[in-house]
């Protein structure tokens, strides 16, 4: 399994069928356009047959513990405070304090300022701190400021920066611009892993699902992600199933693989476990850890927490047995 | 860096059994009442995952064939005679009754056909329950319905169905022969007869006025003397061509109105502009949906050549993620095939495919030691000069062929003897217009496949069949116009 | 044959007519039968009339052939179209009814008067047929309200091939009234005339040849009932069969012929034996060489909701 960071778009690609794609606007439009087509209603109804699967027993016990092992434990808001990020980098460290086998969660997400704050909290746990950047979440600032603001999150210490793409531009149709962007802000980067955020929400068709992510791994993601979190569809069954097809093609015709990250809406163990299913079913095993696949989700924490106790012990949990942070 | 890595393996989730309770006998369902056949003979309904013993069942001969038809014919005056909103009433306590009792007979159906309970869950009950429910509502409505003022009912039907949706199929006959005004005479394959006698008690339990449906589990004998028999008026038959010959010839020369659902071959016909993933998913419902053992399984793949590649990649890498194994299990995606004889046809056909020179390939799973099983099948490298191209294989094999132009394809498509089904992907909305408008076939699915509703007409071309079964259309098959 | 005197003529001679030729009409051509042989035709009172081809299982054949190779233009061909051309047809018709009330009079013994009652409601019977063809498929089609996010279409299309064994006794409304649904539908059509009365049936093969039929989409066959209808009912590129003018024993055997490959048959009815055709007719014929398809088509949501399950 690669797990080294691929470089940016072009030099990674340089070899295979996909070098000359980004050679101009035109070359990328006809490209992005010639991707197959997506069939709404195929597509969801694939999502909802792999949703019915019934994860048991130690399939379950497993299924539990990956989940929260690939959770970005996250707080994106006005109010977050260096308290509530200690708490949450605390929590992301030890999520049941009562179980110390409890598996920590992937990383803590935060807002650039608050990077710091949180690689103090997780410390050398191993817990990486990611933050969103790029003006996160509109994106509707000029580059050199969205530039600016990763830099300064890496400088603080970050291990992966959360970018959005430029959604006016990508509806738009100047797909050059949404894919120079990712190119510099990898850059810019370092040695960060980066997640493109699409906001599949505001793209609003499957086919410019597609298209985004093909973009996003040609500008070198290591991560595609669905959301912010901060409109009103973010991670479905569906939208997901489609970039987890997408970055599957993309490693078979390229051996570059790179990861999916669905986020917001989230929030119950059984959601989750149906989208262990989508990864374990369409783009396979080697995507089932979390350097490969994340959930961006803030709630769901508490819910698989009370799911694995009720496996533990054979009672239903409840709220006031896992921690509120 | 990446946490240590277990394969994600789902555990067995089994569906209960005990939901369901079966007898160790039961009798044929004649005048309301259970009753064993004449000469006593009984057969044994065999669980075909496991070569279990279900029950053992009472097998109708020539005399209570007769007995039966009878009693039909006895109970036609009253019941034609209803009122339609009453003769409605007693389809909706039907429907009803099978929607409470839906998980019941789902594990009943898994187990005496072999199917995944996540199709007779999810695809066969809803849909039973469906059928009964609209045709219901249709009983009181046949005056609007194109036929003419007060269309009359025919009288006694004798229907004769498969083994592939036993409780499916006995809907499809029975709800709209009953909403018309006719009383009903039902023969179900003799290897999965379960499912129809647990009908008939959904039947007591509904209040059904005595010899409006009776069921005679049997063999092909009770079929044939079934439409046979000079007091029935209405044939319906649900099965393979050469079988539907023979009714036709049976029928000939007499009054009784006819309606054959016979085999099929269908073409599922995938364009380079196709939606793939998508497409692929529909290939793999058109071919293993109930282990192949579908009329109108999409059995033909016709891929345009420059994306077979491609798109053949695409599928196997599909197929090695079907979940093969016990039927009861909730994330069983195949079955076990239906029957040891239907697994031997099944196997000679693959080989005969395999003796013509096509290039075989099968999904890697293990296979169950007892029980009938076979892995999902493709065959490559096929011509239309192919048995594995031609005849219907009723079960999990996929032939595929290629085409260059959409005239070709059609052509393709259409050189066969049935005309059941065929499916047609692509993105480009003219192409499916034209194309679908070209096919003659009697279902043509869109970018979808194996879609089924009771609002739907359904039924073939040529040698699949003809009459249509479902949506104001099937009415006709059970009124006298 | 009829001789008609020249009334006024000076000479007072009276002038021997031309007498017609009857030949089959197949694939848009009069040829005779290839097998050479011919029948007499008589009037009602056993009076000579004509000698009419006595076609051959070959000739059933090439009808065969010319049905299958007409069908997809004309099944292709719009509704509107080819009612534009049937009702050309009744143009036709009309404008010959002097013969065609001679011809029903000679061959079913009727008198004038009531021969052109017959070919009055013949030709209106084609007209109605005419005006069906772009309103069935409203009339027996439609959209079907599945749950689910589809939409769903049912349509009728023609049959095919359709053998027609034509009434025997009415010779030219119980003819059209066969004939007309048939290929309305949109079917092409091998049609068996009347054996014993076959001349209107070979008349109005030169009618449908003059009103832009196209060749093949009608062919007419004069004999022998059985001989014809038999390999017609076995033949595997037939896909329809109406028994109307067989009796009981023939039809039965040819159904059992049709059985071979399924053709859709349609068994003698009440009003094919009710001799005088002048029940007005439902929509059966139409229907019974119409196959019903249905297409599936996704619909959704617009947009990328997830909503459509």
């Amino acid at each position: 399994m690669p797990t080294t960071t691929p470089p940016p778009g072009k030099a990674a690609l340089t070899g295979t069928p996909f070098a000359d794609v980004t050679a101009s606007a035109t070359t990328l439009r006809r490209f992005l356009h010639g991707l197959p087509g997506v069939d709404t209603v195929g597509l969801e109804a694939r999502a909802a047959a792999l949703g019915t699967r019934s994860i048991k027993t130690t399939a379950k016990a497993y299924a539990i513990d990956l989940a929260i092992s690939m959770i970005d434990l996250t707080t994106l808001e006005g109010a977050d405070t260096a308290g509530k990020v200690r708490a949450l980098g605390a929590k992301a460290v030890h999520p049941d304090p009562t179980d110390r086998t409890t598996p920590k969660t992937a990383a803590v997400c935060v807002y650039p300022d608050m990077v710091a704050t949180a690689k103090e909290a997780v410390a050398d746990s191993g817990v990486k701190v990611a933050s969103v950047a790029t003006a996160f979440p509109a994106g509707r600032a000029a580059l050199a400021v969205k530039l600016a603001d990763v830099r300064d999150a890496v400088a603080a210490g970050a291990d992966e920066i959360d970018m959005v793409i430029d959604r006016g531009a990508f509806l738009a149709g100047d797909f050059m611009k949404v894919y120079e962007e990712i190119v510099a802000v990898k850059e810019a980067s370092g040695q960060a892993r980066l997640k493109v955020i699409f906001e599949t929400g505001e793209l609003s068709t499957y086919d410019n699902i597609r298209r985004a992510s093909w973009i996003g791994m040609l500008a070198g993601a290591d991560f595609i992600k669905t959301s912010t979190g901060k409109v009103g569809v973010n991670a479905t069954p569906a939208n997901t199933l489609l970039m987890l097809e997408a970055v599957r093609d993309f490693r078979a015709q390229t051996g570059v693989q790179v990861g999916v990250k669905p986020a917001g809406g989230i929030r119950t163990s059984k959601d989750a476990l149906k989208f262990l299913v989508l990864v374990n079913e369409t783009a396979g095993a080697d995507w089932l850890d979390n350097h490969w696949f994340r959930f961006g989700a803030s709630s769901l924490l508490n819910d698989l927490l009370m799911q694995r106790q009720k496996l533990a012990t054979g009672r239903y949990s409840g709220p006031d047995y896992v921690t509120v942070d | 860096m990446a946490n240590p890595k277990s394969i994600f393996e789902y555990a067995p989730a089994p569906e209960s059994r005990s939901v369901v309770d079966i007898a160790p006998s039961y009798g044929l369902f004649i005048d309301g009442e259970f009753t064993e056949a004449a000469d006593g003979k009984v057969f044994k309904s065999v669980s075909p995952s496991t070569e279990e013993v279900l029950s053992e069942v009472a097998q109708a001969g020539e005399a209570d064939v007769d007995r039966a038809v009878k009693a039909a014919r006895k109970a036609f005056e009253k019941w034609s005679a209803l009122p339609g909103a009453e003769r409605g009433k007693y389809l909706f306590r039907i429907a009803r009754i099978i929607q409470e009792r839906s998980r019941e007979l789902a594990v009943l159906e898994t187990l005496d056909n072999g199917k995944p309970i996540k199709e007779t869950r999810d695809a066969d009950l809803p849909l039973v329950a469906a059928h009964f429910f609209y045709y219901a509502g249709w009983a009181d409505k046949l005056d609007h319905a194109g036929y003419g003022a007060n269309p009359r009912p025919l009288g006694v039907a004798g229907q004769v169905i498969p083994w592939n949706f036993p409780l499916l199929m006995l809907a499809w006959k029975i709800a709209p022969a009953l909403a018309t005004g006719n009383t009903v005479v039902l023969k179900p394959a003799e290897t999965t007869p379960l499912s129809a006698l647990f009908f008939a008690d959904i039947c007591r339990q509904a209040g059904l006025p005595k010899g409006v449906v009776n069921i005679l589990p049997g063999y092909g004998d009770a079929g044939a003397a079934l439409t046979a028999h000079p007091d029935v008026n209405k044939v319906a038959f649900t099965g393979s061509t050469a079988v539907g010959k023979q009714i036709a010839r049976t029928v000939a020369g007499t009054d009784k109105k006819l309606t054959l659902e016979l085999g099929g071959k269908g073409a599922n016909i995938v364009f380079d502009d196709a939606p793939i993933d998508q497409a692929v998913e529909g290939i793999v419902t058109g071919i293993f949906f109930n282990q192949g053992q579908v009329c109108c399984a999409g059995s033909r793949l016709l891929v345009q050549e420059s994306i077979q590649d491609e798109l053949l990649d695409s599928l196997k890498r599909r197929l090695a993620t079907l979940r093969l194994g016990d039927p009861l299990d909730k994330n069983t995606d195949i079955g076990a095939i239906n029957s040891a004889e239907q697994l031997a046809r099944i196997t000679a056909l693959a080989e005969t495919g395999e003796a013509e020179g096509a290039e075989r390939w099968s999904a890697p799973c293990e296979l169950p030691t007892s029980g009938y099983w076979f892995a999902p099948t493709l065959f490559t490298n096929v011509t239309q000069a192919h048995t594995v191209a031609r005849d219907e294989i009723f079960g999990p094999v996929l032939s595929v062929l290629s085409f260059r132009t959409p005239e070709e394809a059609v052509a393709k498509a259409n050189n066969t003897q049935y005309g059941l089904s065929a499916g047609i992907w692509t993105e480009k909305g003219s192409r499916i217009l034209a194309v679908a408008n070209k096919l003659r076939a009697g279902v043509v699915w869109a970018n979808t496949f194996n879609k089924f509703d009771p609002t739907s007409p359904f039924g073939g071309y040529k040698e699949s069949g003809f009459g249509r079964e479902g949506g104001r259309h099937g009415l006709e098959a059970y009124l006298d116009v | 044959m009829s001789k008609e005197s020249l009334g006024g003529s000076a000479a007072g001679a009276t002038r021997l007519s031309v007498l017609k030729t009857y030949k089959l009409y197949v694939g848009g051509k009069f040829p005779r039968s290839e097998s050479g042989r011919v029948y007499e035709v008589t009037d009602s009172k056993g009076k000579w009339l004509a000698n009419a081809p006595l076609s051959s299982r070959k000739d059933a054949r090439d009808a065969v052939v010319a049905a299958r190779k007409a069908f997809g233009g004309w099944s292709g061909a719009t509704a509107y179209n080819r009612g534009q051309i049937l009702y050309r047809v009744a143009e036709m018709l009309e404008g010959r009814r002097e013969q065609f009330v001679r011809e029903v009079a000679d061959a079913e013994g009727l008198s004038k008067s009531k021969a052109a009652a017959v070919v009055d409601a013949t030709v209106d019977r084609w007209v109605w047929y005419a005006g069906w063809t772009d309103k069935i498929t409203q009339v027996v089609g439609g959209a079907n309200p599945v749950a689910g996010p589809f939409f769903n279409l049912s349509t009728p299309e023609p049959t095919g091939v359709v053998t027609v064994i034509a009434p025997q006794e009415s010779s030219f409304l119980g003819l059209v009234s066969v004939v007309a649904p048939v290929i309305a539908a949109g079917n092409t059509a091998v049609v068996i005339a009347s054996e014993k009365a076959p001349l209107p049936a070979l008349s109005l093969g030169e009618v449908l040849a003059t009103s832009d039929v196209p060749g093949g989409v009608v062919n007419v066959l004069s004999g022998n009932t059985r001989e014809l209808a038999l390999p017609l009912a076995a033949h595997q590129d037939v896909n329809g069969i109406d028994l109307a003018g067989a009796d009981a024993d023939l039809a039965k055997d040819l159904e059992i012929a049709a059985a071979d490959n399924l053709k859709r048959v349609l068994r003698p009815q009440a009003v094919d034996t009710d001799a005088d055709f002048t029940t007005p007719p439902g929509t059966h014929r139409l229907t019974t060489f119409l196959e019903t398809k249905t297409v599936w088509h996704p619909t959704g949501s617009l947009g990328a909701s997830g909503g459509s399950y």
